[in-house]
């Protein structure tokens, strides 16, 4: 170990992508700001260019940045000190991740433990419910909303069911693909890192279907108060966090067929799989409290 | 010059020295027993503070004092202590002990509502109160009452400047008063600092509040939450009055306020002259719309539309009329239905028609107004 | 790119630097990511200043004489959201920068060009934020604390701009974060074991920790801003089930960590230069380790304290009420500890030193009066006055402002190779420390008499101080025209030279390395006995 820490750490000298992921943030932000006001105001303006100007500027940063951080790791410029630092900077990122998600799983749980119940009249809110909203009973799934909007509530059976046993298979599969790389079994590698990508494909299709049936035949909306609320914008948030792991779980997917990685050096993949992991766990928590409870 | 500036700051200390005897500089005792106690509470923990900084600063004026490099000072070895440790962990510990004992008895009794004697609803809306009785037919508008030549430095302020409202609550004294607070809008805070109640104002919730005051008079407070751009301007007057008296007011309102009912009902039948529906109407844009369209009817570009040159101020009477009545939903636009008389709606609705050269030369009647609001 | 071939193995000369603009726009180099971070802060420490004496020209006499309402209540929200996320935090990341590494001895950060770009977003929201002042209707006019409805539904159109900026201050910091955990954790020298880690470092570890626990909840609540504004979500609005008050729990269980997230840095700042000028060892270490932990953790539950008139239930009012109070235990601890530092010591007294003791007795003036502010029922009278408004002042001017005004003149010498100009500097700290407090002293009063803040105008009774407190609020915002010219003279190397000691009394890695610090230092690392 001690003798590792002597190991020279890599430092690059300098480096022309984050300037340029400094632009492209900064595109996206005054993109997506107007282009927000603009599409739900019927205004004219350029915001929607300016976004996507901004993520084609990420976009090259992102790929310009791991092409150096590849070839780097190829040359054998990185040490086991440095690989440390990766590894605990993703174990980091998912713990922020992590806390993002509170903070919807916060609103849920405080709209149906306390809001809901207060607006129908329970704890010091007896008034509340009496002069304010008269008749409005707390339910969950809040299928009336105090100022009377309805909508059906989402069953916890059929396709979220479906999508739960997918999402734990392919985190299953993702673990086999990582044994097979310590292992050093390409094919297997390969065939397993296939099969969790189909399955994320086919999480994220069953999703869009969901949210299909939820606008079309229940009525269940952005819009259709709190349950909506949570509901859309966890399992939204969820599905855009699937879709960047299985976009890094196609990265990698060409990175193995490129013959990268091996039981040394393997944090792309490493960090791609903790990830997937995460979001099959938060997708296990929402399933609970989402849908079934 | 020296000499000069060194008489003006001498003087203006003085002066502000005596202002400093003067007003208050302290949390006021209030006058309910809720106040008294809140004031106890608060001159504790103070002194307790006080004991604590003289003790903790004077212990660091003696060391920076006598343990100078200058004055030849040694350093001494020691940098660990578990007996002191434990000590000021344990001691502070045990001072906040004593001090929520008594902080929690009086919450407490803060927070009981219940068997109150008169229950009024309060809600704030930008930027005014409006207080209900419950259990009468009264309900009222409070709306800031300083001159707005005050505010902008034309004329002289007056004693209770930006502190004075055109009707104030009435409540009796010696009764336990429950106040249900809400809003229309945006938060606000519902601030009486004689009573010591504060409570926020949130829209779609109603939170308790009481008071019982001991001694008449009339006390004032300020909305004590950010509600936007005339946060300032929008205070609390509560006159509390004998009970005896404080019935006679309320019979006396309630009697006013049917009779105004009544008013309005013939009103219906009448057609009133363009000028007085502008005479009235400017003294109703003035109180009720001009905060946020301003007096010139050019509004804040980017927040509150103009009226001056708009299309539905000149072409469109029913959607105006409707605007005005309904408000618009999800903007600070406000339904005036309820907080003016029909008398006043067509009178401020016409004067918006044809002042600023919007010159439309229509009148908007009373009937008129009262077909759209009962759908005929 | 070639980045990849001129690595630092191949790098002969150590310190060869960069020139020109590109140096700084592409450096992954520890010191100047640091140095970029601290002028970035000084900069919106004056942009935010700027504003603060609009405020108080308009506040300088009773009546509406300068700005218009509407425009006021933007000048106090974009002045509190620069000082809190443009200047205060920046400062403190700039000073990790710069120290953390050289304080355990490592060669740089540990993920250097995350450090650049992290850096780098932090311009560009800060340029939307200023800019959406000059659109039509004007920047975020709802208070720092933007609670909802007034941010959604009654807000205008700049608020989306508003909400993405604060995505990428979040990101920044985040990002931030990670690299100082992260640095500290793996790359400390041989030796350096967590309990003989230097006090900023340890603070800055459990800052960073909180960092990353709540700039994501930040994000989350800016989010649902958006969304209940533009995409017709409810979660404040009672209509669809939703509570204005939810937003505000959301918002503090951010704001409060992001409370100590600006003081903890700050004690550990005062825990160095305390035992240097006292040349004596810091009085309970681990004791102010373990205080420092256990505030960290409390923060996160006494977030409802700044919401005790929202019409909570009573058992929630009294959880907050005791959970606040046990605050003080710990933060009382590191008061004393400094003050037993200093007793028996050999006290000199330069400038860092000087600013220490003002922030002891003015940080704690603060902590006495958040300890009022616990007291419920009492709280209800001081909620939302001037009294809040002098409470958070101190701790954050005095208080934070203070510490990293003292970390400056502790290790520019270190950072430029010169001593600060003396004189200067006298000037600086007595006019700041006087100005301050003509500056913050008085909110007390008016605050306890009745003043609500944020308001444009106010009451005649509160006339005579505002006037003094606005006179204070120049003389503090010209007295840092003396401290800023005081650092470019020594940026631009004109002073007595410095020693690599530079204090008699400092101990730590630090002061090991020659002054001004090489461009690379520790590329071998140390060892710590």
């Amino acid at each position: 170990m001690s003798e590792q820490q002597y190991e020279k750490y890599y430092v690059p000298a300098q480096s022309a992508w984050p300037i340029v992921g400094a632009v492209a943030l900064f595109l996206i932000a005054v993109g997506a700001g107007n282009f927000v006001v603009e599409s739900t105001r019927g205004k004219e303006g350029f915001g929607g260019w300016i976004l996507t100007a901004g993520l084609l500027v990420l976009l090259v940063m992102l790929v310009g940045w791991f092409r150096d951080q590849i070839e780097e790791s190829m040359a054998g410029k990185y040490s086991a000190q440095l690989g440390r630092s990766y590894r605990q900077g993703m174990s980091w990122f998912i713990f922020s991740e992590v806390m993002f998600f509170a903070a919807f799983f916060g609103a849920l749980f405080y709209t149906r433990m306390i809001a809901v119940p207060w607006l129908a009249g329970e704890s010091n809110n007896a008034m509340t419910n009496a002069v304010l909203w008269p008749g409005f009973e707390a339910i969950w799934p809040l299928t009336t909303t105090p100022d009377g909007t309805t909508t059906q509530a989402m069953g916890w059976m059929g396709l979220p069911l479906i999508n739960t046993a997918i999402l734990l298979i392919s985190s299953v599969t993702a673990h086999f693909a990582h044994v097979a790389l310590e292992e050093g079994k390409r094919g297997r590698l390969k065939l397993f890192l296939g099969i969790t990508i189909v399955l994320g494909l086919i999480f994220l299709f069953l999703q869009v279907e969901e949210y299909v049936h939820a606008y079309r035949d229940l009525g269940l909306t952005l819009t259709s108060g709190v349950y909506g609320n949570t509901f859309f914008l966890l399992t939204g948030f969820h599905g855009l966090h699937v879709t960047l792991g299985t976009l890094m779980l196609i990265i990698m997917f060409f990175r193995v067929l490129k013959g990268h990685f091996n039981k040394e050096n393997q944090f792309a993949f490493q960090a791609t799989s903790w990830y997937w992991h995460f979001v099959d766990v938060v997708w296990v928590i929402l399933f609970v409290f989402v849908y079934i409870l | 010059m020296g000499k000069g500036v060194l008489t003006a700051i001498c003087a203006t200390l003085a002066s502000s020295v005596a202002v400093a005897e003067r007003s208050d500089i302290n949390l006021r005792q209030g006058v309910t027993d809720i106040s008294e106690q809140v004031y106890g509470l608060h001159m504790t923990i103070f002194y307790i503070c006080v004991v604590i900084g003289v003790v903790v600063f004077g212990a660091m004026l003696y060391a920076m004092i006598f343990h100078r490099k200058s004055k030849g000072a040694k350093p001494a070895n020691f940098h660990e202590s578990v007996k002191v440790e434990v000590a000021w962990t344990i001691v502070p510990f045990l001072i906040l002990v004593g001090m929520a004992i008594p902080a929690a008895k009086t919450l407490i009794a803060m927070e009981d509502t219940s068997e109150a004697d008169v229950t009024v609803l309060v809600t704030g809306s930008q930027w005014k109160w409006h207080y209900k009785y419950m259990d009468h037919d009264v309900d009222f508008y409070s709306l800031m009452a300083t001159q707005p030549e005050q505010i902008a430095n034309k004329f002289d302020k007056g004693e209770n400047y930006l502190l004075e409202v055109d009707r104030p609550l009435v409540i009796p004294t010696g009764q336990k008063v429950r106040f249900l607070i809400t809003s229309d809008d945006v938060i606000h805070s519902w601030w009486v600092p004689d009573f010591a109640v504060k409570k926020d104002a949130n829209p779609g919730f109603i939170n308790e509040a009481w008071t019982k005051v001991n001694e008449p008079g009339i006390y004032r407070g300020q909305c004590a939450e950010l509600c936007g751009k005339d946060h300032g301007f929008m205070p609390v007057v509560v006159i509390a009055k004998e009970p005896a008296e404080y019935q006679r007011w309320l019979a006396e309102e309630e009697a006013k306020q049917l009779k105004a009912k009544e008013e309005e009902q013939k009103l219906l039948a009448m057609n009133m002259e363009m000028d007085e529906l502008m005479d009235v109407g400017k003294q109703v844009y003035q109180s009720a719309c001009a905060a946020c369209h301003m007096p010139n009817g050019e509004g804040l570009p980017g927040v509150f539309p103009a009226l001056k040159g708009s299309d539905i101020a000149i072409n469109d009477m029913q959607k105006h009329i409707d605007i005005v009545v309904n408000g618009v939903s999800g903007t600070s636009m406000q339904a005036f239905g309820k907080q003016l008389s029909l008398k006043e709606l067509a009178a401020v609705i016409t004067y918006e028609r044809n002042a600023w050269g919007n010159n439309t030369g229509e009148t908007v009647q009373a009937k008129d107004v009262n077909a759209l609001i009962t759908g005929n | 790119m070639s980045s990849v071939a001129d690595d630092l193995h191949h790098d002969e000369h150590h310190d060869h630097k960069p020139a020109g603009i590109m140096r700084w726009l592409l450096t992954t180099n520890h010191k100047d990511i640091g140095t970029l971070y601290l002028w970035f802060a000084f900069i919106m420490f004056l942009v935010g200043g700027a504003m603060a004496m609009v405020i108080r020209a308009e506040l300088f006499q009773p009546g509406l004489q300068i700005v218009e309402p509407n425009f006021f209540n933007q000048m106090t929200t974009v002045h509190g959201l620069i000082m809190v996320f443009g200047a205060v935090m920046p400062a403190f990341t700039g000073l990790a920068n710069w120290m953390v590494p050289l304080m355990i001895g490592a060669p740089d950060m540990a993920l250097p060009r995350m450090n650049n770009w992290s850096f780098w977003i932090l311009p560009g929201a800060f340029l939307i934020l200023l800019a959406s002042l000059f659109l039509e209707g004007g920047g975020p006019n709802f208070g720092w604390t933007f609670y909802a409805p007034l941010s959604t539904t009654y807000s205008n159109d700049s608020t989306a701009l508003f909400v993405f900026s604060v995505h990428i201050m979040g990101i920044s910091s985040i990002m931030g974060a990670i690299n100082v955990i992260v640095t500290i954790f793996n790359m400390r020298a041989p030796g350096m074991t967590w309990m003989k880690m230097p006090m900023f470092v340890w603070t800055w570890l459990i800052t960073a920790f909180l960092l990353i626990a709540v700039m994501p909840v930040l994000a989350g609540a800016v989010t649902m801003v958006l969304t209940d504004k533009y995409f017709g979500t409810s979660f404040f609005d009672a209509a669809g089930g939703g509570d204005p008050v939810l937003f505000q729990h959301i918002f503090w269980f951010f704001g409060h960590p992001e409370v100590y997230i600006m003081i903890l840095p700050a004690f550990g700042i005062i825990s160095h230069i305390v035992p240097t000028f006292s040349r004596k060892k810091l009085f309970g270490y681990s004791s102010m380790v373990y205080a420092t932990a256990s505030i960290a953790l409390l923060s996160f539950i006494v977030w409802a304290h700044h919401m005790f008139t929202t019409g909570m239930p009573l058992f929630a009012e009294m959880f907050f009420m005791f959970a606040t109070m046990l605050i003080s235990v710990p933060t009382g601890v590191k008061v004393f500890n400094w003050v037993a530092t200093m007793w028996r010591g050999s006290i000199s007294y330069e400038m860092p030193m000087m600013f220490a003791l003002a922030f002891i007795v003015l940080f704690t003036i603060g902590g006495f009066s958040g300890l009022m502010l616990a007291i419920t029922p009492v709280d209800f009278q001081y909620h939302d006055t001037y009294f809040v408004v002098a409470h958070f002042h101190y701790v954050l001017v005095t208080g934070a402002v203070f510490s990293i005004m003292a970390a400056v003149y502790y290790w520019l010498p270190k950072w430029c190779g010169k001593m600060y100009d003396q004189t200067l500097a006298q000037w600086h700290f007595w006019c700041s420390l006087i100005s301050v407090n003509l500056l913050f002293f008085p909110m007390h009063f008016v605050g306890l008499a009745g003043m609500p803040r944020r308001i444009p105008d106010y009451a005649l009774q509160f006339a005579d101080f505002n006037k003094w407190i606005s006179i204070g609020g120049f003389a503090f915002g010209l007295s840092q025209l003396i401290f800023l010219a005081l650092i470019i003279k020594a940026s631009r190397k004109i002073g007595e030279p410095a020693t690599a000691q530079v204090w008699d009394g400092a101990e730590g890695l630090e002061w090991e390395v020659p002054s001004p610090a090489p461009y690379h230092t520790f590329e071998t690392p140390p060892e710590v006995k």
